[in-house]
């Protein structure tokens, strides 16, 4: 097991390296960061020409490309085009922002929906299953941005009419959030509506996932036999189906976060969430991109270790996969 | 009543089909039922199967009503999209104005028809264009394997380890999004890793079909295979890819123009109006919610008829949907 961990590292380093030079080659190419310098008519050619050279814009992609990497590997980014900011430390705070919004949202996510499959299997074609089943196909057909900006509608329109407060709409927290229990309890108020968002999208597809599968398996051959043996239903269903029908979920969830990611990164911008997304979507505004790469960079990484955590995962549950 | 086959006939396996008598050969049986027979091909099931799912055709006919409006916004609106009526402005949905009114006094229900034009404009050509290139791109890997399957698929892991909207909205700033077009090609040109998997699939499990073999054994070129044995097989899940790509595509692209990397206003699309009426949202609320409604619509729509032709063209289906 712990070869194949070590193996998948060392292979998902090249592939890494390769998705940083297409996306800095790209990046490069075909945005012009001086473009805003260029079109100012009061710096001379010359001034220009310094500049360039100052933040090595006049060498070579690959020889760009080979300075970021240095800092990179090292954790250091750099700093921004225009504004000189060092990058690390920014990306660091939206990072952690971000990952509490995901992990809640995981978290949340699968214990629903799994529950809501989990049930509509059981229970097929009953006006639960097919009741869910609406409300899954209605769930992934909403746009993420769409729900966000309801909700806020919905909940600021509630404090503006009625004066009751339940969640915030906007901001990681408030002015002066307190420490300990009421600095928590003010970031769950703050992020209940960002992680409602998505929630609902990412119930949808999953509880969906949760009762093929377990439809899957209750039609199979040896569900047949442990109910031929005599075991009550349930014990059937929680020793048998459940644990065997869980597995593709855990696939599904490792695709399907680069999907959370991007839909993180829209509700942190309408919320306004010092997250990931809002630093991306600046900086993208910019036209800045040492930062943009650095972002690519790190949900790249970030993707790729929680497909590993995943591939373990399954590993663990699934005894007839062997890593060796 | 004598029925059964002919004695004189070879023995042959029954017919293909749910529920029907068909005979592999219909001219050798004898019947005298005195009912006439038909011969129906696996389509003309697949063909049924999907007129009886209640809910694909139901949402079939919503979508092509609502594609209709879209499309003939031009008679169908009550206004045309940038009329201004300053004695109205950011008015609530009334009998006058279905949608209400937006800031600039411009009737919403007018502005959303046209969107609704743009956007599934945009989202056909994403469905059209990344069906065919996945299809290409698929099918030459799943067929011929080595290196160009080897590639195909590193290039699939390439775009599985970024999430998605951040490689677009990268695209889109650097590469530019001048006008719906642009925007399309954009996205066709990320969205058909999708249906180029699946029909690599398909194609790689096709391959070893003894029909192939036996077309290779008696000569047929790479190219007539393909058409003539492997896409016609593997046209259930391309169109059911189809579909779902293109749902995918309104959802992208409302996404890209709601944060301002798509469709850019004036321009008339379900995104832009959506983040055009972002600030006044909290207060008008029609301002966002009746674009976001039209893409549920249709979302949900093309999501149910996918369902319902998955449904229809799997020959596996055992129960029988309502």
């Amino acid at each position: 097991m712990f070869a194949y961990i070590i193996r998948r590292l060392l292979y998902s380093i090249p592939v890494l390296l390769a998705t940083s030079f297409l996306i800095f080659t790209f990046v490069s190419i075909t945005g012009d960061p001086l473009g805003k310098i260029r079109s100012n008519p009061r710096i001379s050619a010359a001034e220009l020409a310094s500049i360039k050279h100052e933040k090595k814009l006049d060498k070579p992609v690959v020889v760009r490309y080979g300075y970021w990497l240095k800092g990179a590997v090292r954790g250091d980014f750099g700093r921004t085009l225009f504004a000189s900011r060092p990058i690390t430390p920014d990306l660091k705070r939206v990072l952690g922002h971000t990952l509490q919004l995901l992990v809640a949202v995981e978290i949340l996510a699968v214990l629903v929906a799994v529950g809501i499959g989990v049930l509509s299997a059981i229970r097929q074609y009953s006006v639960f299953d097919y009741s869910m089943t609406t409300l899954s196909f209605i769930g992934f057909s909403m746009p993420v941005f769409w729900l966000a900006l309801i909700l806020q509608v919905i909940f600021t329109n509630a404090f503006l009419k009625w004066h009751v407060r339940i969640f915030y709409t906007a901001q990681l927290s408030s002015v002066d959030p307190g420490h300990g229990i009421h600095f928590l309890l003010d970031r769950i108020q703050h992020l209940a509506l960002p992680v409602l968002t998505l929630v609902v999208l990412t119930i949808a597809a999953y509880s969906r996932y949760m009762r093929a599968s377990m439809l899957e398996v209750i039609n199979s051959d040896y569900v047949r036999t442990a109910r031929a043996k005599g075991l009550i239903e349930r014990r059937v269903i929680m020793k048998h189906v459940f644990r065997n029908a869980l597995i593709p979920l855990v696939t599904v969830v490792a695709i399907d976060f680069g999907g959370i990611f991007g839909g993180a990164i829209v509700t942190e911008q309408i919320f306004t969430l010092d997250g990931m997304g809002t630093y991306f979507i600046n900086s993208l505004q910019a036209g800045d991109p040492y930062p943009v790469m650095a972002w690519l960079m790190v949900s790249a990484v970030m993707i790729v270790v929680f497909n590993l955590v995943a591939d373990i995962v399954y590993g663990v549950l699934d005894p007839r996969i062997r890593y060796d | 009543m004598a029925i059964g086959p002919d004695p004189a006939a070879p023995l042959e396996p029954a017919g293909a089909g749910i529920g029907s008598a068909v005979p592999a050969q219909p001219t050798e049986l004898v019947y005298d039922t005195g009912v006439e027979l038909q011969a129906r091909s696996q389509w003309a099931f697949a063909r049924r199967r999907f007129l009886r799912h209640r809910l694909a055709m139901g949402a079939l006919v919503v979508l092509l009503t609502v594609f209709g409006l879209g499309i003939f916004a031009n008679f169908v609106a009550p206004y045309s999209y940038s009329e201004v009526n300053l004695d109205a402005l950011t008015q609530p949905p009334s009998a006058k104005h279905l949608f209400g009114t937006d800031q600039a006094g411009r009737d919403y229900f007018s502005r959303t028809l046209y969107g609704i034009r743009t956007s599934v404009r945009v989202a056909l050509l994403v469905g059209f264009l990344s069906t065919l290139i996945g299809t290409v791109v698929g099918g030459l890997s799943g067929y011929f394997g080595g290196w160009p399957d080897n590639i195909l698929m590193r290039i699939t892991d390439l775009f599985l380890t970024l999430p998605l909207l951040a490689v677009l909205l990268t695209a889109a700033k650097f590469l530019g999004h001048s006008g719906p077009t642009q925007v399309a090609l954009l996205l066709a040109f990320f969205i058909w890793t999708n249906t180029a998997r699946i029909v690599r699939g398909s194609f790689l499990s096709l391959r070893e079909k003894e029909y192939v073999e036996a077309a290779k054994a008696s000569g047929s070129g790479d190219i007539r295979i393909m058409f003539r044995h492997m896409i016609p097989n593997t046209i259930g899940p391309i169109l059911v890819a189809a579909t779902l790509t293109t749902g995918t595509a309104i959802l992208l692209e409302a996404v890209l123009s709601f944060l301002g990397f798509g469709i850019e206003p004036p321009t008339p699309a379900l995104g832009v109006l959506i983040g055009e009426g972002q600030d006044q949202g909290l207060a008008s609320w029609w301002l966002v919610t009746f674009p976001g409604l039209m893409i549920v619509l249709i979302v949900l729509c093309i999501n149910f008829i996918g369902d319902g032709l998955r449904d229809a063209l799997d020959p596996t289906q055992r129960r029988i949907r309502a």
